[in-house]
């Protein structure tokens, strides 16, 4: 009896940290030398790019203790044998890079608009966050509030968007496109599946016509062409006018994954919904829906990652962009050269963008996984 | 006759492109009837009745069910599918929501029934089909029996006047067949109009008021239970059972 009750454990080689190390990295000799190939290099990289990046680079002060105020000014033109990176273009130009010409008396109106942007997110990242249904409430009216906030009305003074960029331009054209494609994603996504031909066909030609085009030459088309179907006098907003193209382009690619996961959403599921007596939109809205948005939550933020980065291309009809700044500051006799320092910042800003979507869409699988086995009988 | 039947099909034909696969089919279900339906695989038993609540739609004939015409009509179709509960073979539950979830979406959403009315009611059909302490699970993690029967509750939450069965035991293991044929039998105890498709003659023995048999779209013989097993007409029938009771 005590035998059968003593509990056998594993062999201690194959657990905690040294069976981590063993099974992982050194499982045999080509895994092994691999492995500290992998170290050696590392070892010589960190090193370098950590001193070049924050120990011997230069912030606002050079080497001399002077403020830099141009790019001669930079410790490694000075003395290239030892200067970092020369953050201090980022410095002088930090209010560009985040808001573009935005006035300085009216740039209080875009901070709280970024503000107000993390508050609406703030739902959507906690599904534990206490009120969290009136905090809901704040994120559907936060586009109407940061509209009249950053465009002016209400007594605000108005703010032509041409004088908006960097960020502010990122954001907007990054937010709107993915949160507006989204709905009409879904809608053309059902359209093209719609039993009607007529529907079917007008979402199909719209989707793959849109589909078939390269992102840039909608733009253009945006800036060009839309105006001319405009009745006269009115005249579009040359950011509005990117912004349709933006979100036209991106819903055209969202609706073909919704599409993805509406398909592998089993005919049962349609039958179980009709035998309820359930209307179409209520089948849809209810029961197929919430499936293929699960299903399709990976391809969801694959698109609209790819979107994000793909608002850089705007700089193509003179709208500036992160990016279109950042040009702009190495196309300044004072700042030119500095383009490791300002490729380095803009990537490292989308970065943060883009990294902090991923993990989103890991936290929404792992939430929506729970007690789920979809598929199973 | 037909002045009481809650389902009248005349003479109804339906095809899957060439494939003639209902012919004038003919079939008058009275009130609290217990219908069971019976045929070898393909010979449009499921057809048929996936027909009474719309899901396919027949081309020729009339299908009226409690007074309503299956038109094109999305309006009968509605109301048609609030009076008639169906069971899926593959249980057909909603992943996404709890078993309470599957339960009350429709009451909710359909009859417009207050929340806590519904989840009221959910209980109360889970009494009944004896799985109250699974409310909260997933159907993920309930076993074949126990999802069949949840579907069963689903369907009776919406209050129907009809329930049909499609094959409702035929992808359970063998040992969890009787929990829901017992279930079964205390609904036709109840006095529930009921067309069951399925190959439990034993069940079919216990309930059926009536046994249809049916072979290549058509139906070849309707009998009482005792007739059709033990003194059946047509040669087909015969052949059928004997394969059927001797496997």
């Amino acid at each position: 009896m005590n035998e059968m009750n003593e509990v056998r454990k594993p062999p201690v080689a194959t657990t905690g940290i040294i069976g981590w190390l063993r099974i992982n990295l050194f499982f045999n000799w080509t895994n092994s030398l691999i492995t500290l190939f992998v170290i050696y290099c590392l070892y010589h990289f960190i090193p370098w790019i950590l001193d070049w990046t924050i120990f011997s680079a230069d912030f606002k002060y050079n080497f001399l203790g002077e403020q830099i105020t141009n790019q001669e000014m930079c410790s490694r033109n000075l003395d290239p044998e030892n200067g970092g990176a020369c953050w201090a273009v980022i410095y002088v130009r930090f209010y560009q890079f985040i808001y573009g010409f935005y006035p300085k008396v009216e740039v209080w109106r875009v901070n709280v608009a970024y503000v107000m942007l993390a508050l609406a997110l703030l739902p959507l990242l906690y599904a534990n966050l206490p009120y969290r249904k009136y905090f809901l409430y704040f994120t559907y009216i936060f586009p109407v509030i940061a509209y009249f906030l950053l465009n002016g009305g209400f007594g605000f003074a108005e703010v032509s968007t041409n004088k908006w960029g960097g960020l502010l331009v990122t954001l907007v054209l990054g937010c709107t496109g993915i949160a507006l494609a989204f709905p009409i994603g879904i809608m053309l996504a059902l359209g093209r599946r719609s039993k009607l031909p007529v529907i079917s066909m007008m979402c199909t030609l719209f989707i793959e016509f849109i589909r078939g085009v390269p992102l840039i030459t909608l733009l253009f088309f945006g800036m060009v062409m839309l105006p001319l179907f405009l009745p006269e006098g009115i005249d579009m907003d040359g950011l509005v006018r990117v912004l349709v193209a933006v979100t036209l382009f991106q819903s055209a690619y969202m609706a073909e994954v919704i599409r993805g996961g509406l398909q592998a959403i089993p005919p049962g599921q349609y039958e179980a919904a009709k035998s309820l007596g359930m209307s179409y939109w209520r089948m849809n809205l209810l029961i197929i829906l919430p499936q293929a948005i699960r299903i399709s939550i990976p391809p969801i933020v694959n698109t609209s990652i790819g979107l994000f980065k793909d608002t850089t291309l705007v700089i193509i009809v003179g709208i500036l962009d992160l990016l279109g700044i950042g040009r702009g500051t190495l196309a300044d006799t004072n700042w030119l050269g500095l383009s490791y320092e300002i490729y380095f910042f803009v990537s490292l800003v989308f970065f943060i963008f883009t990294f902090g979507m991923s993990r989103y869409s890991l936290y929404l699988e792992k939430k929506l996984k729970t007690g789920i086995n979809m598929g199973a009988d | 006759m037909s002045e009481e039947s809650i389902i009248s099909l005349k003479n109804v034909n339906k095809w899957f492109g060439d494939f003639h696969v209902l012919q004038d089919v003919n079939l008058e279900v009275k009130k609290k009837e217990r219908i069971v339906v019976c045929g070898p695989s393909g010979s449009g038993k499921s057809t048929m009745i996936r027909c009474i609540n719309r899901l396919e739609e027949h081309q020729e004939g009339s299908i009226v069910v409690d007074g309503i015409e299956l038109t094109g009509n999305l309006k009968n179709i509605d109301n048609v599918r609030k009076e008639v509960g169906m069971v899926f073979q593959q249980f057909n539950l909603f992943p996404h929501l709890s078993v309470k979830e599957n339960i009350t979406l429709a009451p909710i959403w359909v009859k417009k029934l207050p929340k806590a009315e519904a989840e009221e009611l959910a209980m109360r059909q889970l009494e009944i089909v004896k799985i109250p302490e699974q409310a909260n699970k997933y159907p993920g993690q309930l076993s074949g029996g126990q999802q069949q029967r949840v579907a069963i509750a689903r369907s009776l939450a919406m209050n129907p006047n009809i329930m049909l069965f499609d094959e409702p035991t035929s992808a359970l293991d063998p040992e969890m067949i009787k929990e829901v044929l017992d279930v079964m039998v205390d609904l036709a105890n109840g006095g529930m109009t009921m067309i069951v498709v399925t190959h439990e003659m034993g069940f079919a023995k216990t309930v059926a008021d009536r046994m249809v048999f049916m072979d290549e779209g058509k139906i070849v013989e309707e009998a009482s239970p005792d007739k059709f097993f033990n003194n059946p007409e047509s040669d087909r029938t015969k052949l059928f059972l004997s394969q059927i009771l001797h496997q």
